[in-house]
């Protein structure tokens, strides 16, 4: 899909004759995200859709207690020290921020009073600048008013390098001004078409500026407030015993009417996934359960229980397979992949092609993940219709074949095929878990078939995905030829997601791995086209360049997509939540009720 | 009771903790893993923010420096703060302890009162119905492990039957009488669990210990004496075949509160048992450090308690 193409599918959203999910499905389809998507038609004029709230209940409170239960509990309150989802989580209870992203991808106003918008001015139209005005009714907990001093001050306190805030990324890139007690401005050195990053969603929780100025910088980590929280959310802290409990009650001033719904709120922490699902789908002592990585077969047979559902939500991570371009047998210079050599044999694309080729994604889908892995030929599932030129995926041993057979690799007598002498022999590794291991054993059978042989490796987790610099088995060394894992997109935005494929982010002993570019892949074209996306005015061509960006990682074979990971989560069959893959799990908790 | 054996042996206490906490320091410093893993391996925390957390943390320190810093902490009384939290270790532990203590020891009155009249009657009556059933519990109680029965109480319990919960809750709303029903009634499983483990092992000891004792001459003498055969069994056997099993008792508590771990885990139960495997599986060396050290000193106490107890059940045995 080029730029003219996308002007013109936005022509179609703005004259109504495609629908704004019709519109995010097609930009899912070509490797944008849902948020990516609806900002593109925000900036081109195209008024946000206001998402209809489903909430029924007619007054505050009366629901009793609300028990979730996180199998791995929230260790900190501190939205801008956030470890993991989790301590986001467990933080929203509490904090809000100005907006929230809707299982579509469309953004809700939380604090803000309106999503800003090329129709209002508060949307420049160069991308340089956005304007949020925010609720004047909304107080903190401890009765203070909520005012555009408290936005500024969390710039102030996650842009400090001595805070090390977690959210840092959100706030380094921009400058953030107060324009009058309920309105603030936040500038961008360069045109941004991703603005809603600061203020909005998993790093935009707003923390209270009588509470914390006296804790910025270097003692950050001793304000009290840390674990007492005082927010603007729906409940009110109560207690919290890190790893264990978080619990709150009703606030009696939560500035939307009737909300929420629970007089009290229990988020329970510890224990593991399968018996977290067995307490909402089989006995019914709780009423979520967050993150469920089980076996959808085993999910599928507590959910018989009826107590509960299973609840899907898309999201941007992928569990993919990677393909090393160095190689990794050889030392140079103490250190193995270095940038110095070439895969013997990964480096020719027939080879890779064979292998993408081998990979039976139906069947992974099928008989392993279900329905919290669907199967993927893309960095973003997609609906059938739209697969036809740039996304497409087959399984075919014969064609596999066919292909190596061509580029001149022969069947030697052990029935592995080799070239001038260099076999087809790889090691695959990826870390223990069990569907990992059992997709490693599907691939394994289907390469023996066209004459690769492959030996599997598991490491464990922990030393995996440490960024340990002196243990060969991390993820980011990458001392074999074949390694699989899941890459989490913590960003709607593609941006900070494709920089894994830049030349100059290889990871190399060099900056002891932390480049994000695993599988060490050079190519000019792909350096030039992201560059020019990052400086990119013109929001619908920088998208045009994503998609192209993503079409040559796809069309290289640097990366197999195998399937995706959409975020898995357990209701109440009464409790009625709206979980979205691109926010946190309680990003709508204010509007949570269960049915009479 | 000899106190200047109790002082010494609390001084032979001193080196022994001083060298557990090196090879624990150690062994953790060597371990692979980061606390700050996570942000490692999201692409939205830019690699500098995680530097400046090692830095502020003194993670970048070596390894000696970083335990002379601990180590002097320490004897301030000052056990760190958690790398996770952010809350001091000590906090942390004593949020978690009461929990432990209660359904440990819960578990340990369970597992003595069981297992004690149950070894003794199937001692006194040996091959006897009684002992041969006693016998193949004692076996089934101690080979399966906890995470076993744990699981098969719950799918009958909380599953099945609808009885009990298995998610164990240390804030309950409630008062008066419903606070405890509530309490008792999540309590139960974890607490059958461990108790019915240490019990088998209990059992089988107990019964081999009154066997050795019942053979024992001053036995027949006090029989032939005409004295009662309840009075024997309780005031002559029972209280000399004790002298193992309390050692037993005294030195498999803090392995119970290992024990506990794994039990902690299945039901939910927040205790130091939980907040350890979380500890250990996050990297944080601060919390790990301050759990391991709780434990090693609950094996120094506990065994120092098993000496004295000797001294009271066998005046015999003398304290040099």
């Amino acid at each position: 899909m080029n730029e003219q193409e996308l002007r013109r599918l936005i022509g179609a959203v703005k004259h109504g004759k495609l629908s704004r999910r019709g519109f995010a499905q097609r930009m899912l389809a070509v490797g944008l995200t849902a948020p990516m998507a609806t900002q593109l038609l925000a900036i081109a004029g195209v008024a946000h859709a206001q998402p209809k709230s489903q909430y029924k209940p007619a007054k505050r409170g009366g629901g009793g207690l609300l028990k979730v239960l996180w199998w791995q509990g929230p260790t900190l309150l501190n939205p801008h020290f956030a470890v993991g989802t989790k301590d986001q989580d467990g933080s929203r209870l509490f904090y809000d921020p100005l907006a929230a992203w809707d299982p579509d991808g469309n953004l809700k106003p939380k604090l803000a009073a309106s999503i800003p918008g090329r129709e209002d001015g508060t949307l420049a139209a160069d991308g340089k600048s956005v304007v949020w005005k925010l609720k004047q009714n909304v107080t903190w907990h401890d009765g203070k008013p909520f005012t555009a001093d408290d936005v500024v001050f969390n710039w102030e306190y996650a842009k400090d390098p001595a805070t090390a805030a977690t959210t840092a990324a959100s706030y380094n890139e921009c400058v953030v001004e107060k324009i009058d007690q309920y309105s603030v401005m936040v500038k961008f050195a360069k045109a941004t078409p991703f603005w809603a990053d600061a203020f909005v969603g998993t790093r935009g929780m707003i923390i209270p500026k009588h509470l914390f100025a006296d804790y910025i910088g270097a003692k950050s980590r001793e304000a009290p407030t840390n674990l007492k929280p005082v927010g603007t959310g729906p409940y009110m802290f109560k207690d919290f015993k890190p790893g264990d409990m978080v619990s709150g009650v009703i606030n009696p001033n939560y500035y939307e009417n009737n909300k929420p719904y629970f007089d009290a709120i229990e988020m329970k922490g510890g224990g593991d996934a399968v018996s977290a699902a067995r307490a909402v789908l089989q006995s019914g002592e709780y009423d979520f359960a967050w993150n469920l990585q089980v076996e959808d077969e085993i999910l599928a047979r507590l959910e018989k229980g009826g107590k509960g559902k299973v609840e899907i939500s898309p999201g941007g991570n992928i569990e993919h397979i990677q393909l090393n371009f160095t190689d990794p047998w050889t030392e140079v210079d103490g250190e193995r992949a270095s940038l110095k050599t070439k895969h013997p044999t990964l480096s020719d694309p027939a080879v890779r092609q064979a292998i993408s080729l081998l990979v039976d994604k139906d069947s992974i889908e099928k008989h392993i993940y279900g329905r919290t892995g669907p199967a993927t030929a893309n960095f973003v599932n997609n609906p059938a219709r739209f697969v036809s030129k740039t996304t497409k995926y087959e399984f075919s041993v014969d064609k596999a074949n066919e292909v190596l057979e061509k580029a001149g690799w022969k069947k030697g007598g052990d029935g592995i095929r080799e070239k001038d002498g260099k076999k087809l022999k790889f090691v695959y590794q990826t870390s223990i878990n069990q569907p990992r291991q059992k997709t490693q054993a599907i691939i394994k059978q289907a390469a023996q078939k066209a004459g690769i042989d492959i030996e599997l490796k598991s490491v464990t987790a922990s030393v995996f995905f440490s960024s340990d610099v002196a243990n060969p088995d991390t993820y980011t060394k990458f001392y074999c030829d074949i390694q699989m894992y899941t890459t989490t997109m913590s960003q709607p935005d593609p941006e900070v997601f494709m920089v894994q494929f830049a030349s100059y982010e290889a990871a190399t002993k060099e900056n002891k791995w932390q480049g994000r570019n695993i599988t060490r892949w050079q190519n000019k074209e792909y350096d030039d086209n992201y560059k020019a996306a990052q400086s990119e005015v013109d929001p619908v061509k920088r998208a045009a360049m994503f998609i192209e960006a993503n079409n040559m990682v796809i069309n290289n074979y640097v990366v197999i997509p195998v399937v995706m990971r959409p975020g898995v989560a357990a209701t109440g069959t009464k409790l009625n939540a709206s979980i979205s893959g691109w926010d946190n799990n309680t990003w709508d908790l204010s509007d949570w009720y269960k049915d009479a | 009771m000899n106190r200047q054996y109790i002082i010494r042996r609390l001084l032979i206490a001193i080196p022994s903790l001083l060298g557990i906490s090196v090879i624990l320091f150690g062994i953790l410093a060597m371990a692979p893993g980061d606390p700050f893993e996570e942000l490692a391996t999201n692409p939205a925390i830019p690699p500098e923010v995680r530097m400046a957390l090692r830095a502020k943390f003194g993670l970048d320190d070596p390894v000696w420096q970083r335990y002379l810093h601990w180590f002097a902490a320490m004897m301030q009384g000052d056990w760190g703060f958690s790398f996770q939290s952010r809350i001091d270790v000590d906090k942390l532990i004593l949020q978690r302890l009461p929990v432990t203590l209660i359904v440990v020891g819960a578990s340990q009155i369970l597992a003595i009162s069981v297992a004690i009249p149950v070894g003794v009657l199937a001692a006194v009556r040996p091959y006897s119905i009684f002992d041969q059933i006693a016998s193949t519990f004692a076996m089934i109680g101690f080979s399966l492990p906890t995470f076993f029965t744990g699981l098969v109480l719950i799918l009958v319990f909380s599953i099945q039957l609808d009885w009990l919960p298995f998610v164990y809750r240390a804030d309950i709303n409630a008062t008066g009488w419903a606070f405890y029903a509530e309490h008792i009634k999540q309590s139960i499983m974890p607490v059958v669990v461990l108790g019915l483990a240490q019990a088998g092992t209990l059992v089988r000891f107990m019964r081999s210990s009154v066997l050795d004792v019942i053979r024992l001459d001053y036995v027949t003498t006090a029989r032939s004496k005409g004295i009662g055969e309840r009075k024997v069994i309780v005031r002559h056997v029972v209280r000399n075949a004790l002298i193992p099993v309390v050692t037993l008792i005294a030195l498999q508590l803090p392995a119970v509160f290992g024990g506990a771990i794994v039990t902690e885990q299945i039901f939910r139960v927040p205790g130091i048992g939980s907040l350890l495997i979380a500890a250990i599986l996050a990297n944080d060396t601060p919390v790990v450090m301050g759990v391991t050290f709780v434990f090693a000193c609950l094996v120094v106490l506990f065994n120092l308690i098993a000496d004295i107890l000797y001294g009271w059940l066998d005046p015999r045995i003398s304290f040099r």
